[in-house]
Formats: C-alpha cells, structure tokens, sequence
C-alpha cells in the first residue's frame, strides 16, 4: 500500500471543444448528460481512485447500463479500449475510446453501508459508501434504489482467478491516468467518487477525479 | 359444436383433464415428479422451454430445479416479497463470498446486506453469474426473431410479463443468475463456454426472507448452438427451515455469517 501526494490534473484524452470540466472531491458524487458524439474523459487525478460509475439513456431512464449484456456482448469479463457499454436492452451507450490502464472493472460493484456491514463488520455502518453517493446524486434525476444496478469501477482493478476466486486487489492506476468514453446516444452519466476506507480501491486514500465532457 | 353458450361451455368443458409435459400441478403434492422424501410440496410445476413462471414463497421454503434433459437454463431473479426494492445483487453474491462460480453453499445477496437465498445442493455446478439472460436485440440477431409470442423469446421479454404480474416494472428488472449452463473466465477475462452437465443435474435453492421468485426458461446468451435449444425445467418448492445457527453455513465464513445475523434481524423484527 502506498499513498501519493501527488496529484495530476491532467487533460482531455480525446481532443475537441471543452463543454464541460469538473472537479469531483473526494468522497461526493457527481453526474451530468455527455449528449451524443461528445466523449468524457474521467482522470485519476491522485491514482488507484476507483470511480463507481453509472450510465442511464437520457431520454427514458428506464434504459440503463446493464453488466451482463456488455459482458456477453464482447464475451468478455473486462473493459477495455474498444469496450461497448451496453444497456438492458442490449443498445451502446457509450464506448470506450481511450484507456490508460490494463482493465477497467464492471464485476465488483459498489459499495454500501449494508454490504460493508459483511465484508468488515458492523462497526463500519456509518462510513460512507458509494451506494449512499448513488442514492443522493440519482434523486436529483428522479432515480431511486430501484434504478440502481451493477455498475462500473474505473480506475479499480477485480481480477478472476482459475477457480473463480475473485476480490478488489491493488490498482494498476496512478496519478493522471485516463479513461475516455464516447456517448452513443444522451447518456446521464453518475459517479460516485469511491469513499471506501477498508479495501484498496482507492488505496485507503481517497483522491479526486476531473471530469471533462469535450465535442470532438 | 360451439354455437351456443350451452355448447361452447360444454366444448370447454370437455378440454380439461389433459395433460401437457408443462404444466403446473395441483395439489403441488400431486406433481409426478415429487422429489424423494418430501410428502408436502407448495409448488410444482414443469416449465415449457422459452416459458416462464414466478411464484411468491414464504421464508424457510425449499426450491428445487431440476433439469431432465440437460438443456434447460434457469435465468433466475429473486426478491423480497415484502419489500421488492430489496432484490437480487449479483455484484455482492460474487464479490462478499470472493468467488465468481456458484455452488453449494453460495448466498444470493441483496444489495441491503441480506441473504435472499443460499444456493443449499447442487448436482450441476455449471452456472453462470456474468452474462444474464438474453434481450431481444440478442435473440433478434441469433436467431432472426425475437418476439414475445413467437419461437425464441428473449429472458428479459418472460421477465418483464412475469414482473408485472407483480405490479413491478422494466426498473425493477437487476440483472440476474442462470443455473444449468455455465461459463468460465479465463486468464485473459474471455468467456469460455462449459455447457450443461448432462441431464438430470438440480439445484435446490433455500428462501431465507420471503421470496418473490421470477424464472426464464430460456438459452444461455452464450450457447453456441445456432438453433434455440432449451429444455424443460421442473420446479419443485417445499416447507423446510431457514439457515439459522445449528447450520454449518451459518459461520462457514465470517462475511456469510453476518450476512444471516442480518437477515435474521430484519425476519425477527418484521416478526416473521
């Protein structure tokens, strides 16, 4: 485990008209409409900071990014540049066009206050967690826990293993590196800047992130 | 002869009685295919390939699948009956047990920190928690048709009726788990096909809260058979005890253990 001080801002992966550029703090949540064609760039501005990430169609919420038909569609478990993400209705949403680390994640979820009750214990049931950043940041958008689904974590590293072993290692991140997605459509985009403190998605160090949504 | 209401009723009649290799069967206690040692069943029924079916159980209840022919694929979603928001999370059924590949043993989580349902036998161990069920964009592209009504129906097309019939909508659809079929991850992350494990394999699930359980019988998105080949499935359910303290599983590892300590919880206070 080790903790940067360093932190990098970094810029677009994608280059184009700057429409949208925001600083996400540590610990809070964020979310914006990246219309079609526009492509956002998430920075990793302290390193191994995991992004919680979900992606709705903007016109009807009720299209959402779903994680088994983005997985089956590329029939396989990671992202990675080229990546389609896919909604429940088997449509793109968005795509991946540029990656700076090995893989992204989309297999190990988020976080909650529930769910950290059984991976650390129930002395932990009033840390902050990712699904509580997903609940407060959605109802701006009138979404609620029955629009919450498995969700993407850039930036956090969940290998597979032979047997099926499976768990959030050490990231493969560091401070500046980027993910670039394209919109294929008007996607409401939510993220939730990951506060967990007892795993090292964030390398027990929550960092911010930039966002930056440019017109190609 | 149906040209009167007296004769219509007694052509209608004169239909029942029949048989059909799925259906469901009542008295559940009636089913030809009653599991051995159980007497008292409360749910049986063959479910058609490309069909569906979805039941309401009550905590404690036994759920049997059983695949005779080796091709049926049971897309599974199950949800707490009383509080349907609380529902099938498939990131923390892989990621609290720190395995991807279901067997005996493995909890189906919610996303509330609660167990649904503990997968309690397993004869097939071939299943899959990645890919979900298909839609028709997927069946539309296999198979060149993906209708509702017509030869190869989507898993999330069964879903969406059998949800309704619980005043549920396309929202409340997670994605869920198929047993019957399995994938494996290799190195790389690809996909790589298992298949079934022959006929004759089951699956006993275990109701820990009350259960509002949806089923598509359909195939698995990744079966390589250009054609839509799915079997039966049967689905027998019995009164039986949730996992409580004198189980081993209740401590066979300290995330499960808190897992049942809080569905425990939430059962005692709602005074179930």
């Amino acid at each position: 485990m080790t903790s940067s001080l360093a932190l990098d801002w970094s810029e677009p992966l994608v280059a184009g008209e700057v429409v949208l550029d925001d600083r996400v703090a540590p610990n809070a949540s964020w979310s914006a409409v990246v219309r079609a064609g526009h492509v956002l760039t998430i920075v990793d501005v302290g390193g191994n900071q995991s992004g919680d990430c979900l992606l709705y169609n903007a016109a009807d919420t009720e299209e959402r990014y779903s994680v088994p038909d983005t997985l089956a569609w590329q029939g396989n478990a990671y992202v990675r540049t080229g990546t389609v993400l896919r909604s429940n209705l088997g449509n793109p949403l968005m795509t991946v066009v540029g990656n700076e680390i090995d893989r992204q994640d989309t297999i190990g979820g988020a976080c909650s206050k529930e769910s950290n009750t059984l991976r650390y214990g129930h002395h932990v049931m009033f840390h902050h967690g990712c699904r509580e950043n997903f609940l407060s940041e959605g109802a701006k958008h009138g979404l609620g826990l029955r629009d919450l689904v498995s969700n993407l974590n850039w930036f956090m590293n969940v290998p597979v293993e032979a047997d099926g072993a499976l768990g959030i290692v050490d990231g493969m991140s560091a401070p500046g590196k980027r993910v670039a997605v394209r919109a294929e459509t008007d996607v409401l985009v939510l993220v939730s800047n990951c506060p967990q403190m007892n795993n090292p998605c964030n390398d027990f160090n929550p960092t911010p992130l930039r966002m930056i949504v440019v017109r190609p | 002869m149906t040209d009167s209401v007296l004769n219509a009723r007694a052509d209608a009649r004169a239909r029942g009685g029949q048989t059909s290799e799925w259906m469901p069967y009542l008295p559940a206690s009636s089913s030809p295919y009653r599991p051995p040692g159980v007497e008292a069943l409360t749910w049986a029924e063959t479910v058609a390939p490309g069909g569906y079916t979805h039941k309401v159980l009550a905590r404690g209840t036994r759920i049997r699948f059983d695949d005779p022919t080796g091709d049926a694929c049971a897309h599974v979603i199950v949800y707490n009956a009383l509080e349907t928001v609380e529902r099938l999370n498939l990131a923390d059924t892989v990621k609290i047990p720190w395995q991807a590949y279901l067997g005996a043993g493995h909890p189906l989580l919610s996303g509330d920190g609660r167990v649904l349902a503990t997968i309690v036998g397993d004869t097939s161990g071939h299943h899959d928690a990645f890919c979900g069920t298909t839609t028709e964009a997927w069946n539309q592209r296999k198979y060149g048709d993906a209708r509702p009504e017509g030869p190869s129906p989507a898993g999330r097309s069964l879903f969406v009726k059998a949800a309704a019939k619980h005043g549920l909508a396309p929202r409340d659809l997670p994605p869920s788990v198929s047993f019957f079929q399995g994938i494996r991850v290799d190195a790389d992350g690809a996909f790589v096909w298992r298949g079934s494990a022959g006929e004759g394999t089951s699956v006993e699930l275990l109701a820990e809260l009350p259960l509002l359980v949806l089923v598509a019988n359909v195939p698995h998105p990744l079966d390589p058979r250009a054609d839509y080949v799915v079997g039966p499935l049967r689905v027998h359910a019995w009164r039986a005890a949730p996992t409580g303290p004198d189980d081993d599983r209740f401590q066979a590892t300290p995330e499960a253990h808190r897992a049942y300590l809080n569905t425990i919880d939430y059962a005692e206070a709602r005074g179930l």
